[in-house]
């Protein structure tokens, strides 16, 4: 079992060496996450796992990999997405351009999920899906498209139960074990790596998605990224996290008025 | 909120369970008296998000305040939590609760050893630790940790298990302190 100290003495490697900073991330799930990849790939003692990091750049990528956590679905949490359609999606609707940033998205599903309510509002040939990570790996697989085949049942279910009412499959082509999701969906995005902890911000958006990326930082370190979107988000616009994430412990809260029982903010000043 | 009245626990007792420990959770949250100077957090196996019928069962039964946890959360006394369903529930070090949306393990999120785990080490001897009625061997591992850091390990006593299975699997593999029945573990609870 790797102990507290070793694990500040690996972020301090990760931070000095390559730059990562993950100070501010939670140590209860920081902590797990080393213990997995060290019983995972068997190292011997601690002092073993730690040459292998700073003698081995490679082994960083797999460890930046394992250490955040990239689990992801379509329509994840439909009741949310339900939300977003009745009551954000329309009024984007009335600006002649829509830009929408889905921060920490992982390999994508939650974009693809964005570009679905887009282009079933006739909103998609006006708007830009920007979608960051700071894993290139996971970004790697997102503007591909390509899904297992496998998950589409339960997909095209969180499809249906988030108000959806197309015929899912029609949104992709399978081939074999896989599904590629329409062209004209890859063409409304941007993918791009983009650390929240480290990198500033790049454009105003009208609706930016960060979900199941915070639960993984401390409250100061989340508070740090909330002042990152409000600088990124025009008055009216809108906030959205994971359904147990809050901006209640940030101070831009008197900023922000919430839509009802979802994640989801609207920041009115 | 009640951070005004906010008090760190003493201690912690968290519960765990699965298949067959709905009533049992429900018997014990609406034994339980009033003043406890203790957190109460209740692990327990379901299904989907959209699922919010136990955190209003749990409320309409307990005359403490019940509540599912959200990220960040301040551990209070007095409080009976649930965890919510699809994330694993840590500990910080400073009586804040963290989620995770990590792989499953046991075939489960949230796990009931992940967060035995987790309050093991954040607790260390001031966590008790209750395991009742499942079909998977969920719980086993998180009692070893919690015994090796001096906590207290409860585990429901299989014939009165709707699936013991899980019990049976920590009285044979974990060391635990007490084996209990229902009446037993909310005399246990209210005796602390
Ligand atoms: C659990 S996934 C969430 C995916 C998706 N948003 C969802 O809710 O289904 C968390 C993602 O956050 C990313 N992440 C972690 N730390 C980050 C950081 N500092 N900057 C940007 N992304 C980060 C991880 O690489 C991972 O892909």
């Amino acid at each position: 079992m790797i102990q507290d100290e070793e694990v500040d003495l690996l972020v301090n490697d990760l931070f000095e060496l390559y730059g990562y900073d993950f100070t501010g991330y939670s140590k209860a799930s920081l902590k797990r996450r080393f213990n997995r990849i060290y019983i995972l790939d068997n190292f011997p003692s601690f002092a073993e796992f730690r040459y292998k990091l700073k003698s081995d750049p490679a082994y960083l990528k797999r460890l930046v990999e394992e250490i955040t956590v990239n689990v992801t679905e379509m329509f994840r949490d439909p009741l949310f997405y339900r939300t977003l359609m009745k009551e954000v999606i329309p009024s984007l609707g009335t600006k002649p351009f829509i830009r929408i940033w889905h921060a920490g998205c992982s390999t994508g599903e939650e974009v693809f999920s964005m570009a679905i309510l887009l282009h079933e509002a006739n909103l998609l040939h006006k708007s830009l899906i920007y979608a960051t990570d700071i894993n290139p790996n996971v970004l790697e697989k997102a503007r591909k498209g390509i899904f297992p085949l496998s998950q589409m049942k339960q997909y095209s279910g969180n499809y249906i139960a988030s108000g959806g009412k197309q015929d899912f499959s029609s949104y992709y082509t399978a081939n074999y074990d896989r599904v590629k999701f329409l062209e004209s969906f890859t063409t409304r995005m941007i993918f791009s790596t983009h650390n929240l902890v480290c990198d500033s911000s790049f454009n105003e958006f009208d609706l930016i998605l960060c979900r199941n990326v915070l639960i993984y930082f401390d409250v100061p370190l989340q508070n740090r990224v909330f002042e990152l979107f409000d600088s990124s988000l025009n008055r009216l616009s809108y906030l959205a996290l994971g359904s147990k994430e809050t901006i209640r412990f940030s101070d831009l809260n008197s900023n922000y008025k919430q839509i009802g029982k979802e994640k989801i903010w609207r920041k009115m000043a | 909120m009640a951070e005004n009245g906010m008090r760190t626990p003493s201690e912690l007792i968290v519960i765990g369970g699965s298949s067959g420990s709905l009533d049992v959770v429900l018997r014990i949250v609406s034994n339980i008296k009033k003043e406890i100077g203790f957190t109460i957090v209740i692990v327990f196996h379901r299904k989907t998000a959209a699922d919010s019928t136990l955190l209003e069962l749990l409320t309409a039964r307990s005359v403490l305040p019940v509540r599912e946890i959200e990220d960040k959360d301040i551990v209070l006394s007095g409080v009976v939590y649930l965890a919510p369903p699809d994330y694993h529930l840590l500990f910080e070090k400073k009586h804040i609760f963290a989620l995770d949306d990590s792989e499953k393990v046991n075939y489960s999120r949230p796990s009931i050893d992940v967060t035995f785990e987790s309050a093991a080490e954040a607790y260390t001897s001031s966590v008790v630790a209750i395991l009742l009625s499942g079909a998977n061997a969920d719980g086993t591992d998180g009692l070893k940790a919690i015994h090796r850091q001096e906590g207290i390990t409860v585990v429901q006593r299989p014939d009165t298990a709707s699936f013991p299975f899980m019990p049976r699997q920590a009285i044979l593999h974990a060391q635990v302190d007490h084996v209990m029945s229902v009446e037993e573990m909310i005399e246990f609870i209210n005796g602390r």
